[in-house]
C-alpha cells in the first residue's frame, strides 16, 4: 500500500526544477518518508563578558547571542537563516543572520529575552520555528566583581524536530554530521541529493562553530547523566509499584476481622 | 474604614477572623486612597471609590483664593437667553472686585430643542393624509411633539386619542419623511439624512421590546442555561473547525505570515494546528489518554518543525488533561523528590521519551496508593462504629480512621516509605485545606 502521499506542488515556486528523479518531477520532489524522523540538536545560548574598565554606563558588557549545532557542526545545512529579535532599545532590533555561523554580536547593559526565529531550506520546511532566551549579563550568585576574562554563559540544549521528512531533504543531509536521522524503514530508496530548494544555499559559506573564537566557553551536553537518572528512577518507581500492587491484592484477601 | 469607627463604639475586635476572602478585600482597599484635598468621610460618601470622571481639579479645593481679587456675593436679577417670557428672577452671584459678570446665564446653553417641521395645509392636503389618521389628530401629535421635544413616552401619555407608542412614532416619522421628500431640492440632499437612510419601522420596534422584556424577565436558571449552551455551541464550532483545517490545507496555509507551501497532513479527524508554539489543544478533557496522545502526536506531524521541548511539553499536557491539577501537582513533587528535572536539561529523544514514561509510571504509583489507602479506610472505618459513620469523603475517612489503624495495617507495611510519606504510618500526602477540619476535630478529641 502507497505509504507516503503526494503533496500539492505548489505555483508559487520561481523555476522548474530540473528533472532529478527522471519521473514525475512534481510528484517525487515532495514526497514525505513517513515515520522517519530527522533531528538537528541545537544549542541556543548567550556569553556576556564584562568590559571592565572599558565599561560605560550604558555599555557594560559586550555579549554573542547564538544558534549553534550541539557538536558545533555547520547548521547552513538545515537553517536558511536567524532572526534575533532585540529589545526596542537598540536600533534596527531584529537582526538577520542570513549565513552560518548564526550568531549576533552586541554591546549592552541590559538583560532582556531575545525571541528567535529560525527560517529553513525550502526543501525541509516552509514554516518557521520560534523560540526565545533569556540574555543574562551577570552572574546568578555574586561572587565580587566581575572579571572581563571570564564571562557568564548561558546556554540551552534543544533538537529541532522533522517528522516525516521530505524525500529530497532526507537524501540531502541524511550523512550530514549535524543531522540526526532517525532508523529508516525497510527497502526505502532515496532519490539522489536535490539542490535546497533555494537559490542561497549555494551561496553561504560554510558555517561551523568548531573554531569558533567563543567556542572554548561552550557547554558539552551529554545525555548519559540524565538518562540514567531517568531509567534508575523509572527502576524504582516500578519496584513500588509492582510493592503496591502486592499490598493491594493482600488487602483484598484480608478478612474482616479484628 | 467606616466599619472600624462602628466597632469603636461598641467595642467590638477590630481584626476579623483570618477568612481568606477578606485578606483579599483589604490588599484591594489599600490601593483606594483617599484623594488630597477632601476629608475621608466626604470621600466616603462618594462610595469610597474615584468618579469615573473627575469633576473638580482636585487641587482646586483647597487652594487659598488669590489675593489681588476681592470677592463678594450679591443678590441679582438674571438675564437668560432660553427665557422668551420676561419673568424677572433673582440670584446669588460672585462678584469679583465689583464687577459683575456679564456672561449669559450659564445653563442657557442647555436649551437645545428639536427641530420639527411644520407643514402647511396644502402640504398636508397633498403629501400627509393617512386613512387613519385625521388632520387634527396629526396637528395634535406634532404640537406634543414640540413641547415634548420628541419624547415619546411622554406624547403617548399626554395624547388625547388611545393611540400606542409605537403608531404615533411611526406616523411622526412618516409624515416627516414624505414632508423631507417633498420639500427636497435633489434626490441626492435627502440621502445623507438619518430618517431616509433608516426609517421607522413599527413591528421591528415592537419586536425589539418585546424581546428586550424577556431577556430581562429571565430567571437565574435560565440564564445559566443560556450561557451553558453558548459554550456548548462554542466548544462543537471549533471542534468543527479544527477537524475542517486538519483535512483543508487551505485554512491552514491562511495561518502562516511566512512562505507557506501547505501540504496535506495525514487523515487526523481532531488536531490542533498552530504556527506558533503556544500549546492549544482543542480536545475535551477526556479518560481516553492513549486517544490524546495519538492526537498530539498527529499535531505535532502537522507542524511539520518544532522544538523536541515543545513537543515534550504538548504530551505531558495530552497525558495531564485527563487528571486534576492536584494530581499534576503531586506527580511534579515526585519528580522533584526523586531529584529528577521537571524539564530535562538535555531533551534529547531517549530522554524525553523516558521522561514521559517515567511521569506515566508516577501516575500509575499515585493512583494505586490511593487505592491502598480507600481500600485501608474501608476495612478499618468497618471496625470503628461510630466515627466511620460520618458522611465524608473517602479522604477523610481515611484521616478519621488513621489513629486507630496505627496499631494495625501500618505496622505491617514495610518500613520502605515512599519520598513523600511524611511519618511512620502518616501514609497520606500534605492535606489540601479540605481536610483541615476534620483533621482537627479527630486531634482533639483524642
Amino acid at each position: 500500500m502507497e505509504d507516503s502521499h503526494v503533496e500539492r506542488f505548489s505555483a508559487s515556486t520561481p523555476k522548474p526544477r530540473i528533472g532529478i528523479d527522471g519521473g514525475d518531477d512534481n510528484k517525487n520532489w515532495r514526497r514525505r518518508v513517513n515515520g522517519v524522523e530527522v533531528s538537528v540538536p541545537i544549542v541556543c545560548g548567550s556569553i556576556a563578558f564584562f568590559r571592565g574598565k572599558k565599561a560605560k554606563e550604558y555599555r557594560t558588557h559586550n555579549w554573542t547571542v547564538y544558534v549553534r549545532g550541539a557538536t558545533n557542526e555547520d547548521l547552513g545545512a538545515v537553517i536558511r537563516k536567524v532572526i534575533f529579535h532585540l529589545h526596542p532599545s537598540f536600533k534596527s532590533p531584529t537582526r538577520v543572520v542570513d549565513s552560518p555561523p548564526f550568531t549576533l554580536s552586541e554591546c549592552g547593559w541590559g538583560e532582556f529575552k531575545i525571541d528567535i526565529t529560525i527560517f529553513f531550506h525550502a526543501d525541509a520546511c516552509e514554516r518557521k520555528l520560534e523560540l526565545s532566551h533569556l540574555l543574562k549579563l551577570n552572574p546568578e550568585i555574586y561572587s565580587g566583581p566581575q572579571s572581563p576574562n571570564v564571562p557568564v554563559v548561558t546556554e540551552s540544549y534543544n533538537e529541532i524536530v522533522f517528522p516525516d521528512p521530505f524525500e529530497c531533504f532526507l537524501s540531502r543531509v541524511i550523512n550530514h554530521p549535524a543531522v540526526h536521522v532517525s532508523k529508516l524503514p525497510e527497502g526505502l530508496n532515496l532519490p539522489p541529493p536535490g539542490d535546497a530548494g533555494d537559490e542561497s544555499y549555494y551561496k553561504m559559506k560554510k558555517g561551523d562553530t568548531k573554531d569558533h573564537p567563543l567556542s572554548h566557553w561552550f557547554s558539552k551536553f551529554s545525555e548519559a547523566d540524565e538518562l540514567f537518572r531517568l531509567t534508575a528512577t523509572r527502576q524504582k518507581v516500578q519496584a513500588d509499584i509492582a510493592e503496591l500492587k502486592r499490598q493491594l491484592v493482600m488487602v483484598d484477601a484480608q478478612p474482616e476481622q479484628f | 474604614m467606616g466599619g472600624t469607627d462602628a466597632k469603636d463604639i461598641l467595642g467590638l475586635p477590630k481584626t476579623p477572623l483570618p477568612l481568606s476572602h477578606e485578606k483579599k478585600a483589604r490588599p484591594q482597599k489599600e490601593s483606594h486612597r483617599k484623594p488630597d484635598g477632601i476629608s475621608r468621610e466626604v470621600y466616603a460618601l462618594t462610595g469610597g471609590v474615584a468618579p469615573l470622571m473627575p469633576s473638580i481639579d482636585v487641587t482646586h479645593l483647597k487652594r487659598p483664593p488669590p489675593p489681588d481679587e476681592k470677592v463678594a456675593w450679591q443678590w441679582l436679577p438674571i438675564k437668560s437667553s432660553a427665557r422668551k417670557d420676561d419673568l424677572q428672577l433673582y440670584h446669588w452671584v460672585r462678584v469679583v472686585n465689583g464687577v459683575p459678570p456679564t456672561a449669559d446665564y450659564s445653563f442657557a446653553k442647555y436649551n437645545k430643542s428639536v427641530d420639527i417641521s411644520k407643514y402647511t395645509d396644502d402640504e398636508y392636503e397633498n403629501h400627509l393624509t393617512d386613512p387613519v389618521w385625521t388632520k387634527e389628530e396629526t396637528d395634535q401629535l406634532f404640537e406634543l411633539c414640540e413641547r415634548f421635544d420628541l419624547r415619546f413616552t411622554l406624547i403617548a401619555d399626554r395624547f388625547p386619542l388611545s393611540r400606542t407608542l409605537e403608531e404615533l412614532k411611526d406616523r411622526y416619522y412618516t409624515v416627516t419623511r414624505a414632508l423631507l421628500r417633498a420639500r427636497a431640492q435633489s434626490p441626492a440632499d435627502l440621502a445623507n439624512h438619518p430618517l431616509m437612510k433608516e426609517p421607522y419601522d413599527m413591528t421591528r420596534d415592537r419586536e425589539r421590546k418585546r424581546a428586550l422584556s424577556m431577556v430581562l424577565s429571565q430567571s437565574r436558571h435560565q440564564e445559566k442555561k443560556d450561557a451553558e449552551i453558548l459554550a456548548e455551541a462554542k466548544r462543537i464550532t471549533e471542534m468543527r473547525l479544527a477537524a475542517r483545517r486538519a483535512t483543508d490545507p487551505d485554512v491552514l496555509g491562511n495561518e502562516n505570515i511566512g512562505l507557506d507551501k501547505a501540504d496535506g497532513g495525514p487523515g487526523c479527524s481532531v488536531s490542533p494546528s498552530s504556527n506558533s508554539q503556544l500549546p492549544a489543544t482543542a480536545v475535551a478533557p477526556s479518560t481516553l489518554t492513549m486517544a490524546d496522545y495519538a492526537s498530539t502526536l498527529a499535531s505535532l506531524r502537522m507542524l511539520h518543525v518544532y522544538l523536541r521541548t515543545y513537543g515534550l511539553e504538548q504530551m505531558v499536557q495530552a497525558a495531564s488533561s485527563a487528571v486534576g491539577l492536584r494530581t499534576i501537582k503531586r506527580v511534579e513533587q515526585t519528580l522533584q523528590d526523586l531529584g529528577v528535572n521537571l524539564k530535562p536539561k538535555v531533551p534529547t529523544k531517549t530522554v524525553c521519551d523516558e521522561h514521559l514514561e517515567l511521569r506515566k509510571e508516577i501516575l500509575t504509583l499515585l493512583n494505586l496508593q490511593k487505592q491502598l489507602q480507600y481500600k485501608e479506610s474501608e476495612g478499618s472505618s468497618q471496625r470503628e462504629g461510630s466515627y466511620a459513620a460520618m458522611p465524608d469523603t473517602p479522604k477523610d475517612r481515611v484521616f478519621a480512621s488513621e489513629p486507630f489503624s496505627f496499631g494495625g495495617i501500618s505496622a505491617e507495611k514495610p518500613i520502605k516509605k515512599e519520598p513523600k510519606r511524611k511519618g511512620p504510618g502518616r501514609q497520606a500526602d500534605t492535606p489540601s485545606p479540605a481536610h483541615k477540619r476534620p483533621r482537627k476535630l479527630k486531634a482533639s478529641d483524642l
